[in-house]
């Protein structure tokens, strides 16, 4: 899962998901003095998922700032600070909470620049833990990456990885424009080898994470993780799966996936958030619009969450998004011709 | 003059420039005419979409900017015109966008609920009630962070005291000390909802309590009374004692939009605000204390009103916006 194979090992470390986060916000307070962390409980108690950790301590209370239980008046004052020239990183301490927010960050961020006739850039980062898996029930469980997808003016990230975390993060201060980046809860604890000091994925490139020759599986963010358990056990009974992490909804890497699909003729999209009006059903019409869709071979298949919300019992809650023995028996019946 | 026939003086006379005074005079002309033009293109279909007119209401607006450095920053409301003339735009921008023409403010992206000028410090009108609080609010923790001294003003209407943002607003200002000052127009009206069944508190400004902050209600429509509070509120938050909320009482004459048919109150009620026309109170106060004579004063509107007639003329002559540059800046071009 390494993208930064070529790069010696004196100049990586290894760290986990969040590790790579607070590395990347750490570099970007130290570089850059208009960049500061907003959030609730990010100061002292580290956030919710100790994500911004100790940095209170280095940065001072100015720069990460405890904001008050008021997220769409935090995200607004956020918006008003990237307008103006700082470079706000806001914490929402859950993804769901994003929908007390959705004014700011809907009718303003995403819409400032285009109104004023480019007068101006909101350059604004918004992260957003995401996904279920934690039995924190249907308010604390949501993916809605799907949602600000839809918004012209926002960029969507999720990076899979502690080396995107930290890249992909880094190039979202650096973006004029403001990038929501969805973090799944159960990818902070994950480790993998990050390169230390600066340096930025880039935003709307997606990336082959395991080559492959029957069928092409398109993943985001956790599901990355489980599609490549998936193709581990595929292999194991003939069936040779293509890997992509997509890595950023919007911009969407097309050219990635077409050429994918023309290679393998099968298309599969996995994805936790609910399978309706998703990420899926985008990639799946953005195939079936392309010259790509002369090559399938099956049809297309979308792996995504139950049409519920999510439910606290943890065999429940398991069984709302795809799991790998899902992705193995759904991919091996495509391919198998069964669907 | 004794101290005593000093302090007796009206605030504006004490604190401005007989040339501020009369250019404030030309701003509220400004407005109006601005106004009755836009509302006479709209009659005319010369315009599609929506607007809402700040006719009565143009002493606040020039009067709340009045004590503001050119570098200090607002944001306004979709009732923003008037705001936007006040802080110094260029009114044949301002008609261009409201045209939908390319030499708009906004490239006829935005149109008369989005109208920014951002040199002159105006961060924009906003389509959503409260929309703009926290914007301000932010505008202003960027003042502190990056010292920049500036102060930043945030209108916004009664109609906008009921929703969450100004709350949260407020109440972050306070706790962070920002300089930041909210001035709330109350024109009586959110669209039809009158103040008195919308909202419990006998003013407005009472709920600065609420945030610990000062609140004081003045009526808008007097020139010394608005220019007055403002500027207290303004020292204020310069000297990093953070903000105000000032409730400027004023009176829209039209509708609240060009849907509006006016069921919601009385003629009456309308006439009798408009017999007290805030221009021409400015304009008598003004004459009567030899600020300008009345010849003077008159040369004033009948420029303002040749300035809307260029500014027409120009918006008119405009090209409208290329379709082919019509997904430019919803991201921002960088370099490959």
């Amino acid at each position: 899962m390494n993208t930064h194979a070529a790069t010696g090992t004196r100049d990586m470390a290894e760290m986990s998901y969040s590790e790579a986060i607070r590395d990347a916000m750490d570099i970007a307070l130290e570089n850059d003095s208009r960049v500061i962390l907003m959030g609730e409980d990010i100061g002292v108690y580290g956030g919710a998922f100790q994500v911004t950790g100790d940095l209170v301590q280095k940065y001072g209370k100015e720069r990460v700032m405890d904001t008050p239980i008021s997220e769409l008046g935090g995200a607004g004052i956020a918006v008003g600070a990237a307008l103006t020239g700082l470079r706000p990183i806001y914490e929402f301490q859950f993804s769901d909470f994003a929908t007390l927010a959705m004014e700011q960050i809907v009718n303003q961020a995403a819409k400032i620049r285009y109104m004023l006739g480019g007068e101006v850039s909101v350059p604004l980062v918004m992260r957003f833990p995401a996904g279920s898996g934690t039995g924190a029930a249907a308010q604390h469980s949501q993916s809605l990456e799907a949602w600000l997808a839809h918004v012209p003016g926002l960029k969507v990230v999720m990076p899979a990885t502690p080396s995107d975390a930290k890249g992909l993060l880094l190039a979202a201060i650096e973006d004029p424009d403001p990038v929501m980046i969805f973090e799944h809860k159960l990818l902070y604890k994950i480790k993998g080898m990050v390169r230390r000091g600066f340096f930025t994925s880039p935003i709307g490139v997606a990336e082959i994470q395991r080559s492959g020759t029957d069928v092409t599986l398109v993943a985001t963010s956790i599901m990355v993780h489980k599609s490549l358990s998936a193709a581990e056990e595929l292999e194991k009974i003939g069936i040779s799966c293509e890997v992509i992490d997509l890595k950023t909804i919007r911009p969407i890497d097309c050219e990635t996936v077409f050429s994918s699909v023309k290679k393998t003729s099968r298309l599969v999209c996995v994805y936790e958030a609910v399978k309706t009006f998703g990420i899926g059903a985008e990639i799946s019409a953005m195939v079936a619009e392309s010259p790509a869709f002369d090559f399938l071979d099956a049809p297309i298949l979308r792996l995504g969450g139950a049409d519920n919300p999510i439910p606290y019992n943890s065999k429940l809650e398991r069984a709302s998004v795809p799991q790998v023995d899902d992705i193995v028996s759904r991919v091996a019946d495509l391919v198998h011709g069964k669907i | 003059m004794t101290q005593q026939e000093r302090q007796n003086e009206p605030f504006a006379l004490t604190r401005y420039t007989p040339d501020q005074l009369k250019d404030a005079l030309r701003k509220m002309h400004l407005i109006r005419k601005f106004e009755t033009a836009a509302e006479d293109s709209y009659m005319r279909g010369l315009i599609h979409g929506t607007m809402h007119l700040s006719i009565g209401q143009e002493c606040s607006a020039v009067g709340s900017c009045m004590p503001l450095a050119a570098s200090d920053q607002i944001t306004s409301t979709h009732r923003g015109h008037g705001h936007c003339v006040a802080k110094g735009a260029d009114i044949s921008r301002m008609f261009a966008e409201f045209f939908g023409k390319e030499t708009g403010y906004c490239k006829g992206r935005g149109g008369s609920m989005h109208i920014a000028d951002i040199a002159k410090g105006n961060l924009g009108a906003n389509g959503i009630v409260a929309g703009g609080i926290p914007i301000a609010v932010g505008a202003a923790l960027s003042s502190k962070r990056l010292k920049t001294g500036k102060v930043v003003l945030c209108f916004f209407g009664d109609g906008a005291n009921n929703e969450g943002a100004f709350h949260e607003s407020l109440n972050m200002a306070s706790v962070w000390d920002l300089p930041v000052v909210f001035v709330c127009e109350n024109n009586k009206y959110g669209m039809s909802t009158s103040v008195e069944r919308s909202t419990p508190v006998k003013n407005i400004a009472d709920r600065a309590a609420a945030y610990a902050i000062p609140g004081v209600a003045v009526d808008g429509n007097d020139f010394n009374a608005i220019t007055e509070a403002v500027d207290r509120a303004v020292v204020r938050a310069r000297a990093g004692q953070g903000p105000s909320l000032i409730e400027s009482l004023t009176y829209r004459w039209r509708g609240h939009s060009k849907s509006d048919r006016n069921r919601y109150r009385t003629k009456e009620e309308i006439n009798i605000w408009m017999s007290r026309d805030p221009i021409d109170r400015f304009r008598s106060f003004l004459v009567e204390h030899a600020v300008l004579t009345a010849d003077e004063a008159s040369t004033i509107e009948s420029k303002a009103q040749k300035e809307i007639e260029d500014a027409i003329a120009f918006a008119k002559d405009s090209p409208d916006p290329q379709v082919s540059d019509i997904g430019r800046d919803v991201y921002t071009a960088r370099p490959q």
